[in-house]
């Protein structure tokens, strides 16, 4: 499978990050190397095989239904880069 | 007397409880070589000396009446993975500038919970994404090891670069790291210290900034497999703010240090002796099977069939996962914002400005595998692979107690030597990431110098929850190399 350009601004697009057309050169090349590189793992059969959820067989643990934490709208804010109130502050969304 | 920053972290402990010195004393030795050394090295980030002569106070407090954990007065350098509370953590990303977090990670908790003095935070490539340090938005950390007859620059290994070099160089007795693809054991080889990757599950996630979460895994760098065990003790817990924290006890792996291998049977999978491999390398390896061998181990060949296929599956799972994990750096809650025309603007915009170029090129390798109509051919595709992978593993283990191999393909490179080819770069972790891709536990333990007057390390591979084996194992190998020379120290201003 090899990743063409349009493929490349198309998947910056998806991560939301802005690339430039030097970049996306780049990038292109790269990508490709590294999909070429791991294409290898087609020679594996791996039709009969479960993929790995875990370590050991452990029962993932549930905690109960109840609240734990809270009354930190201070600290929850505290690192925003725009804040009004308890509120982050973001760039028009609705007209 | 040796300098207090030669000392390893036992023998500080010894010296705390005898009253040799105060934990005040010891962490100004280390305040001192920090500000003598860290414009040549830029192992540390962010030192905290006003941080770390207050706890070390408070040490001593508690040392005058008899009390104090097992780590009480030991200063120790923190990867800036770890959250921090009120203390600046960033991943070394531009993106997380002036994060200060508001809480404090579970491994660090631990840790301050035994006593434990915080020198500072620790360098690391961007996000711990990188096998040389050369990544980080606060620069190359730089080895304190050079070749024979040589002033270039060498890489401390990455991405715990900055506690590889600060372990080495006598910034810290000890410090912690993180472990996606060899991030502790690489730098560990790299710098002649030892580094241990616990099994998944071993020490809590909570906190810790994420990369690849079904990988990463917290363990010490130290100057002794016998610091590892002591570092490792108080690091361990069973957590439940992560849900993949395991709930075990926590052995006293210091009592498994000395118990030697006599009736363990130590493995050499075949498929770990590649092509082009230094000769010094396998003359390190054999080294090593002598060593275990005279200590009453018996050694047994086993057939890893699947290794090829760790490091092609690992750079599916973890940029995938990377991708999804870092999703939350938009410039809304916290770090980096550039403005945009629109808030989809402002987005790419922060994230354009805010990641280095090998975190967008794993954050687009994981777009590209996890977005529609990929999936099963590359992440499911590579989560099957590692049940191959851990299979291997599981039948060797019926038969052995551990495995091993070399750490690295090779010592130490010089900086900007790898960093032009992706993919160069990630063979740097051909021996190393099989261990992640299983969950396993892994140690890296200084062996000897190559033909370049660098060290070289050997990896010790255990079964799930068997660090254990692993100490007892690596102790054989550090009797047996000697003492880990010192590099000669040419970074520390008069």
């Amino acid at each position: 499978m090899s990743v063409d350009r349009a493929t490349v601004r198309r998947i910056a697009r998806l991560a939301r990050i802005a690339i430039t057309d030097d970049e996306a050169a780049r990038l292109e090349t790269e990508l490709n190397g590294i999909l070429d590189w791991v294409a290898q793992l087609d020679e594996l059969d791996t039709s009969d095989v479960a993929p790995m959820t875990r370590v050991e067989a452990m029962t993932m643990k549930k905690r109960k239904d109840e609240v734990t934490d809270g009354y930190c709208a201070d600290d929850i804010v505290k690192n925003a880069p725009a804040v009004d109130d308890h509120y982050f502050v973001v760039p028009k969304i609705v007209e | 007397m040796t300098h207090l920053t030669d000392l390893t972290i036992a023998e500080a402990r010894e010296g705390l409880r005898a009253k040799s010195f105060s934990a005040a004393e010891l962490t100004q030795a280390h305040l001192d070589a920090i500000e003598a050394s860290n414009a040549a090295l830029n192992a540390y980030v962010l030192p905290t000396p006003e941080r770390a002569l207050e706890m070390a106070k408070a040490s001593d407090a508690k040392l005058g009446t008899g009390e104090g954990g097992a780590l009480e007065g030991i200063p120790l350098g923190i990867k800036d993975l770890f959250c921090t509370r009120d203390v600046r953590t960033t991943a070394c990303s531009h993106i997380l500038d002036g994060f200060t977090p508001t809480y404090e990670s579970t491994v660090t908790s631990n840790l301050w919970a035994e006593g434990a003095v915080m020198l500072g935070k620790l360098n690391n490539d961007e996000f711990a994404m990188g096998s040389s340090n050369e990544t980080s938005f606060y620069g190359d950390v730089v080895n304190p090891w050079r070749r024979d007859g040589s002033d270039a620059p060498l890489v401390p290994g990455g991405s715990s670069g900055g506690s590889s070099a600060a372990v080495a160089a006598r910034l810290c007795l000890g410090a912690t790291a993180t472990d996606t693809g060899g991030s502790i054991r690489q730098p560990a080889a790299f710098t002649g210290t030892v580094g241990l990757k616990p099994t998944y599950g071993r020490c809590s996630r909570w906190g810790i900034v994420a990369f690849a979460s079904s990988l990463d895994q917290a363990g010490p760098i130290t100057r002794t497999v016998r610091d590892a065990a002591i570092m490792l003790g108080a690091m361990a817990s069973h957590d439940p703010k992560d849900t993949t924290s395991a709930d075990l006890p926590v052995p006293d792996f210091e009592a498994a240090v000395g118990k030697g291998v006599k009736g363990l049977t130590i493995a050499i999978p075949k498929e770990y002796r590649v092509e082009g491999m230094a000769p010094e390398i396998e003359a390190l390896w054999q080294q090593g099977i002598s060593w275990l061998k005279e200590a009453g181990a018996e050694i047994k060949e086993v057939s890893l069939p699947h290794t090829k296929y760790a490091l092609p599956s690992y750079y599916i799972v973890a940029p995938a996962e990377a991708s999804s994990n870092l999703a939350r750096y938009d410039g809304v809650r916290y770090g980096l914002r550039e403005k945009g025309s629109d808030v989809i603007s402002m987005y790419e915009n922060t994230r354009e400005a805010g990641f280095g170029a090998e975190v967008k090129r794993r954050i687009l390798i994981g777009t590209y595998v996890l977005s529609a109509g990929y999936y099963d051919a590359y992440y499911l595709k590579a989560q099957k692979v590692r049940t191959l992978i851990k299979r291997d593993f599981d039948q060797a283990f019926e038969t052995v107690d551990a495995i091993l191999t070399p750490t690295t393909p090779g010592p130490a490179f010089a900086a900007g030597e790898k960093s032009g080819d992706p993919l160069e770069m990630y063979l740097n972790d051909i021996f190393t990431v099989t261990v992640n891709m299983a969950g396993l536990p892994g140690m890296s333990v200084p062996a000897g110098l190559s033909s370049e007057g660098t060290p070289l390390g050997l990896q010790l591979i255990g079964r799930a929850f068997d660090e254990e084996t692993l100490f007892r194992a690596g102790q054989v190998i550090e009797d047996a190399a000697g003492p880990s020379p010192k590099p000669a120290d040419w970074w520390s201003k008069a």
